[in-house]
């Protein structure tokens, strides 16, 4: 069973549809005892940094998830999700849960593309990720796939957190975590059969180690 | 780096496809969701839905085709056509849509965008324009007039304002029609297309006109838009969206060619 943390920052019931798609238990809960006996947690996220850290600690959620880390229950973080497991985020300068050493940036309107023109902000849109590290979430998935983006942030960990990378106006981490924590900028329910790949993947991984 | 999106267009009216669509194999021509499911599996990157419903009834038939889609179809889609509160727009992005296309409303009343927008974020909101070319006046500085209700009335507002106001409003996209190349397959109004594009900071995309590859080729290099929509080239089979994607990329456009 996953468990897709309900902190009422966006659509979550995507991230559930392509877990129902893909025939994977899962529950949208903010119960601390659902979620710390989950095989695996998904922490989505659309919205703005500061009201979701606001809903998270009402709910005592940022103890929760840092307690199933400590508990290393496998997390993944998506979209604003992989920007408030980070420690601090430029967005409304909210101090966010610190799972992962680093920040999140606000892209900048001043950067141009690989024409000279200036971006559009939000980046918006289909783009690709260089792993930099080895990551079982890209098992089976070619290294040309692309993956749906939309985020004025974007994350910024410390070097060896970084997994991947996207070219967007610069290089931004878009893959980052350690050990059983991950987290993805782009919206791998939202991304095709890559997307839906890098979920199964995710889940399997998490059913792997709880029969190990 | 982006890629440049292709985005089939389908028109429903009471949950019913209003076109008849070519494909071969048993597809129930009527069917807007396993339309776009097979869009979806042939690698199109967003999938629009115009809802032309008129009946307080038919709506309803309609958010039941958008949460179908939604539990079947894993790319961003969008719906418009009839939406003209903030109330209809959650209604669509409950069943599952991502987006949510405003048109006449937002010309009638522009703050639908901005209330819109702060409700759930400028990335779910595309400001549809249907636009006319006229003489340039002083009215209409840039030669091109918005009109609504499908084209038949002119609002005396001019395009390239227009698509200012509404990204200071807080829409997230423009989808920018040309009724002059609407149907004709001679090809996007690319002069319109540019110049929005280059003084708005928000993806333009470039819709009516479409009928062949080449065209999208001219949209996203020429036209500067983000996406290309497409309609009759694709529902006629004359082209496949993988056909399409090939032949935008053999000319140098970065689209998503692994799906």
């Amino acid at each position: 069973m996953i468990a897709i943390i309900n902190y009422e920052a966006g659509n979550l019931t995507s991230v559930k549809r392509a877990l129902d798609y893909l025939n994977i238990p899962n529950i949208i809960t903010k119960d601390p005892t659902t979620i710390l006996n989950s095989q695996a947690i998904i922490f989505p996220g659309v919205g703005a940094a500061g009201s979701a850290m606001s809903n998270l600690i009402e709910n005592n959620l940022d103890k929760v998830l840092h307690q199933a880390k400590d508990n290393s229950i496998p997390i993944l973080g998506i979209c604003l999700g992989s920007q408030i497991v980070l420690e601090v985020s430029e967005e409304n300068n909210t101090k966010t849960l610190g799972l992962i050493p680093g920040k999140c940036k606000r892209f900048s309107p001043d950067l141009k593309d690989q024409d000279g023109n200036y971006i559009n902000i939000p980046h918006m849109g289909w783009n690709s990720v260089s792993l930099k590290q080895e990551c079982i979430l890209f098992d089976n998935i070619e290294s040309k796939a692309e993956f749906y983006f939309v985020h004025s942030y974007y994350p910024a960990p410390e070097k060896n957190f970084i997994l991947g990378t996207t070219k967007y106006g610069l290089e931004f981490c878009s893959v980052l975590g350690k050990d059983r924590l991950w987290a993805v900028q782009f919206h791998p329910e939202k991304s095709g059969r890559p997307g839906l790949k890098l979920l199964e993947n995710f889940y399997n991984y998490a059913r792997r180690i709880k029969n190990a | 780096m982006l890629s440049k999106r292709v985005i089939p267009c389908l028109d429903v009216r009471d949950g019913k496809l209003t076109k008849g669509i070519k494909f071969k194999g048993n597809v129930d021509i009527g069917d807007p969701v396993e339309t776009a499911r097979i869009y979806y599996e042939q690698g199109a990157d967003e999938i629009v839905f115009y809802d032309i419903t008129a009946s307080h009834e038919g709506r309803g038939i309609m958010l039941k085709v958008v949460e179908k889609v939604a539990s079947q179809i894993f790319i961003p889609f969008s719906v418009g056509g009839g939406i003209s509160s903030v109330k209809d727009m959650r209604n669509v992005l409950l069943a599952g849509a991502e987006k949510i296309s405003i048109n006449s409303a937002a010309v009638k009343n522009p703050s639908l965008i901005s209330e819109g927008a702060e409700a759930f974020g400028s990335q779910c909101i595309v400001v549809g324009m249907d636009v006319l070319k006229v003489p340039v006046s002083k009215k209409i500085p840039s030669g091109y007039e918005v009109v609504i209700h499908g084209g038949r009335k002119p609002m005396g507002i001019d395009a390239l304002w227009w698509a200012k106001e509404v990204e200071r409003l807080g829409a997230g996209e423009i989808c920018l029609n040309s009724i002059d190349a609407d149907g004709t397959k001679n090809g996007y109004e690319l002069n319109i297309t540019s110049l929005i594009a280059e003084n708005v900071r928000i993806p333009v995309i470039a819709s009516g006109g479409a009928g062949h590859p080449q065209h999208m080729v001219d949209a996203v290099t020429k036209g500067k838009a983000s996406a290309a929509l497409i309609a009759s080239i694709v529902h006629y089979g004359e082209w496949t969206i993988p056909n399409i994607k090939k032949y935008m990329q053999d000319k140098g456009v970065k689209v998503r060619i692994v799906w």
